[in-house]
């Protein structure tokens, strides 16, 4: 058809659902949606908006690096800076992107439904999240000057420092709340909505991440959250129960923190294991291969997750035998990763392959987080650790997995869901072109921080010795190759949003079943709940293609 | 009668989407009876707990505390909340949050056994 | 469904929400268990310090006046009979009868904060509270304890107060029609909230007034 849509046999051409009229006109049709697809894309607008602010904190941090001592800035302001970075990335970016961009707008069209279980309640995570954001933003300018703890907080310095922990703390309180919701109503969606035929073993891989993410949210948030409170309740009333002065143990606290913050990295990384899940096969126009061990392999990458926390502390003075119980514990996470990354390839093997800028993110990915992973072994590793623990060695190891894992996948997501998402194309050259431009700058810009953490670099540290000075520089260079590459990747996206061609329902040939709907959806998805009656994953199944080779 | 209500949970997927599982709640056999049954029991329970302190059981106090107090909690979950009446699904997420709960409190004691 | 582009721009398009009840519940369940693991960590907590300083818990649990604390207990649990009496009733379309349990629930609780508000009044008085003269002269676990004895009663306190606010807004849907003998999952799960606050109070009541 002229308009780019492909007509199909039965199906009324539905209104797409940005033009629908609803109850509401012009920004409160946006701001009081319970439609998960609108709400994925108010969370893909402030969740881009605290990425950028916080890469720029990062690069702000790189250029003070540049030279030993005082570059341009205080200690005192780099001790800020790192902390929100740390808090940004962390809490307002890492952790939700995914699941709240992605998951919000594709988990109902994937299983077949019309919206998640409980709009309304999504919605109320999108303001919750705002208001989390809002609340650390207006730390910066209230109370005794941006906190300086690390994002982590440790006691008792987040109890005596001056700095604005109480109101951050808090934000980041509201910010879980937003995460549990989420996570419960993802749950609840999966359980309740999916579309007749669709078995948990027909739903897609990214469903199946949703949801042993979700029950990450769900259940360890909470341990944060109590653990935030107390900082606050401290802070204001000198309770004591982590104060050493008054008997507490700063040890608990690092207990509490790493009881959720450890599953936190699974909460990161499982959605975007998810996405190449979905991107490979579509790509390499097979089937996954090794379905079930991939989903099982979600699940017990979450479980496994609980297990682990304690080789965050290895060298704080926990006890030997706990010390070896998690590191062994720790080498047990890495089989269910490996199982992935197996499949992953086996997958590849002998399929039609085509390298879209989606699958050059993925390809990359799979190298970059294998690196990662590795390293993180390395860390695990009890004896390895305490030499490597607090340098640059961990700084690279996490940049490695989470920006260089789940960063990249975040940019495959809107490379991979974009024409569905906004009904245009992006230009693919340039994409791609930035794409190899991001992996360059961000190998430049952290593997130097592997060797110098080797050497004895220890994080956190505004000052350092001349000898990792050549190093420090090829990273701050590195990080501009990274920034400039990642600007040029939004220039694109944005133009295509301005000036794309139109998208068709399925220009990537996906088998799953958002592509079956027109690119945007129409409100309410689907004219009819589909019946499913394959896998996620049947290329004998390519939505539209019948319909095209009929057209012929 | 044993009714096919019994279980609320998951949709029939081989089925056309329609009337489906749960969507729906009934009451199975609401009953004043048995709830008060169960809190005098509670209460019976209650008095124990008190009673059993008075006593020096020494290192053993806390666990017939605490065994108590779940036998309590059980009564509580089962019959008030409806739990041994509901579909499996609810007793899997209950259970799954007591593991991830006991594995919190048996992985810290790994180091504060040793160091307190 | 619409078959002009330009006429279904024009429609107001609203989506139904359609009913599920053991959607709710779970949802619900879901949110308790949240609720499970927040009190969780500050058990963990308590589990930790009691391990460490059992004298010290032990003197300052003696502070504690023990028949307060198994009054509350009782009420709590009365509390919870009452509000699955009140859902019973409604169930059997008795709506009066109900909201007179309902009603019961809602003093049961206001009776338990009362309480607590007199238990923490003395303790005020009594200069046992952080910072307070009397606490900074007791021993590091006596600190300890009446660190968590606040923050936990407190904190199952603020819960009473939601799961009040719970049932009562289920009452006013009641009293409106909207909540009936055919479509009570929203009491139900107001009830669900309010068993979880008594469960807290169940394992809260000996660990904190019942260590010798």
């Amino acid at each position: 058809m002229a308009n780019g849509t492909i007509a199909v046999p039965g199906r009324t051409a539905e209104v797409d659902f940005y033009k629908v009229k609803g109850k509401y006109k012009g920004i409160l049709s946006w701001l009081l949606t319970t439609d998960h697809k609108r709400i994925g894309i108010l969370y893909l607008c402030s969740i881009t908006f605290f990425f950028l602010v916080a890469m720029t904190l990062g690069v702000l941090m790189r250029l003070e690096m540049l030279t030993p001592g005082e570059t341009f800035m205080k200690a005192q302001t780099y001790n800020s800076l790192f902390t929100l970075h740390g808090v940004i990335m962390v809490f307002l970016f890492v952790i939700p992107s995914i699941p709240a961009i992605f998951g919000n707008f594709m988990l109902p069209l994937q299983i077949g439904a019309k919206d998640v279980q409980f709009p309304r309640l999504n919605l109320l995570s999108w303001y919750l999240y705002i208001i989390g954001g809002g609340l650390a933003v207006l730390s910066l300018f209230t109370g005794g000057g941006i906190m300086d703890t690390g994002w982590t907080f440790y006691v008792p310095y987040s109890i005596r420092t001056t700095t604005n922990v109480s109101l951050s703390v808090f934000a980041a309180f509201v910010l879980g709340f937003a995460t549990i919701l989420t996570g419960l109503n993802f749950i609840t969606t999966i359980h309740r909505l999916r579309c007749p035929g669709m078995t948990w073993f027909r739903m897609p891989l990214f469903v199946w991440a949703l949801y042993a993410t979700s029950w990450i949210q769900v259940l360890a948030t909470p341990v944060i959250g109590i653990t935030l409170v107390l900082i606050i309740l401290e802070r204001a009333f000198g309770i004591g129960i982590f104060d050493p002065t008054l008997g507490g143990d700063p040890l608990l606290y690092q207990h509490m923190f790493w009881i959720y913050s450890h599953p936190a990295v699974y909460i990161m990384i499982l959605p975007a294991m998810g996405v190449v899940s979905e991107i490979i096969p579509t790509f390499a126009k097979k089937p996954i291969f090794g379905y079930v061990p991939i989903a099982i392999s979600s699940l017990g990458i979450a479980l496994v997750g609980y297990l682990v926390w304690g080789h965050h502390m290895f060298s704080s003075g926990i006890s030997d035998t706990s010390r070896v119980i998690f590191s062994l514990l720790t080498f047990m996470v890495a089989l269910p990763s490996g199982i992935k990354i197996f499949n992953w390839v086996a997958t590849l093997y002998k399929g039609s392959i085509t390298i879209t800028a989606p699958m050059l993110f993925v390809l990359l990915f799979i190298f970059i987080f294998s690196i990662g992973g590795l390293t993180g072994l390395v860390l695990g590793a009890l004896n390895t650790d305490l030499h490597l623990t607090d340098t640059y060695f961990v700084v690279a190891h996490f940049h490695y997995v989470m920006f260089g894992g789940m960063g990249l996948i975040f940019f495959a997501s809107l490379h991979y869901w974009f024409p569905k998402m906004f009904g245009k194309m992006y230009n693919e050259k340039m994409a791609k072109v930035a794409a190899y431009w991001i992996a360059i700058g961000f190998n430049t810009l952290y593997f130097p921080m592997f060797i110098m953490g080797y050497m004895g670099m220890p994080r956190r540290y505004y000052d350092y010795l001349p000898e990792f000075q050549v190093y420090h520089i090829i990273s701050t260079v590195g990080s501009w190759i990274l920034v400039s590459g990642i600007l040029i990747m939004f220039y694109n996206l944005l133009s295509g949003l301005k000036n794309g061609k139109k998208a068709t329902d399925n220009p990537w040939g996906g088998t799953t079943l958002e592509w079956s709907v027109a690119s945007p959806p129409p409100l309410e998805n689907f004219d009819e709940i589909p019946v499913v009656t394959t896998g996620p994953y049947d290329h004998h199944h390519i939505h539209g293609e019948e319909q095209n080779k009929n057209n012929e | 009668m044993e009714n096919n209500e019994h279980h609320e949970g998951e949709h029939p997927v081989n089925e056309h989407h329609g009337p489906e599982e749960g969507m729906i709640a009934h009451a199975h056999h609401p009953s004043y009876g048995v709830n008060i049954a169960v809190w005098i029991g509670l209460i019976g329970l209650t008095s124990i707990t008190v009673a059993v302190a008075g006593i020096n059981l020494g290192s053993l106090a806390l666990s017939v505390a605490l065994i108590i107090a779940l036998v309590k909690s059980m009564f509580v979950v089962n019959f008030f909340m409806h739990v041994k009446f509901d579909s499996k699904i609810i007793k899997l997420c209950l259970g799954v949050c007591i593991v991830v709960f006991i594995t919190m409190f048996v992985l810290t004691f790994f180091d504060l056994t040793f160091r307190y | 469904m619409n078959n002009n582009t330009d006429s279904a721009a024009e429609e107001i398009h609203e989506v139904h929400v359609h009913r599920d009840d053991f959607g709710s519940k779970m949802g619900l369940w879901l949110f308790l268990l949240t609720e499970i693991l927040l009190f969780g960590g500050l058990f963990l907590l308590y589990a930790g310090y009691r391990f460490k300083y059992p004298e010290g818990f032990a003197a300052a649990a003696s502070e504690l006046d023990v028949l307060m604390g198994a009054v509350n207990t009782i009420v709590l649990l009365t509390s919870s009979l009452t509000v699955v009496l009140g859902i019973v009733a409604l169930q059997k379309n008795k709506l009066k009868l109900s909201l007179f349990f309902l009603w019961c629930t809602v003093f049961c609780g206001i009776i338990f904060l009362v309480n607590k508000y007199f238990e923490w009044g003395a303790k005020f008085h009594h200069g046992i509270y952080p910072k307070g003269p009397k606490l900074q002269e007791m021993s590091e676990g006596e600190v300890m304890y009446f660190g968590l004895y606040y923050v936990m009663t407190g904190l199952h306190g603020l819960h009473i107060i939601i799961g009040l606010a719970f049932i009562g807004i289920v009452m006013y849907r009641m009293k409106k029609k909207v909540i009936t003998s055919t479509n009570f999952q929203k009491l139900e799960n107001a009830g669900l909230y309010w068993h979880i606050v008594d469960i807290i109070w169940i394992f809260l009541f000996p660990l904190l007034y019942l260590i010798h």
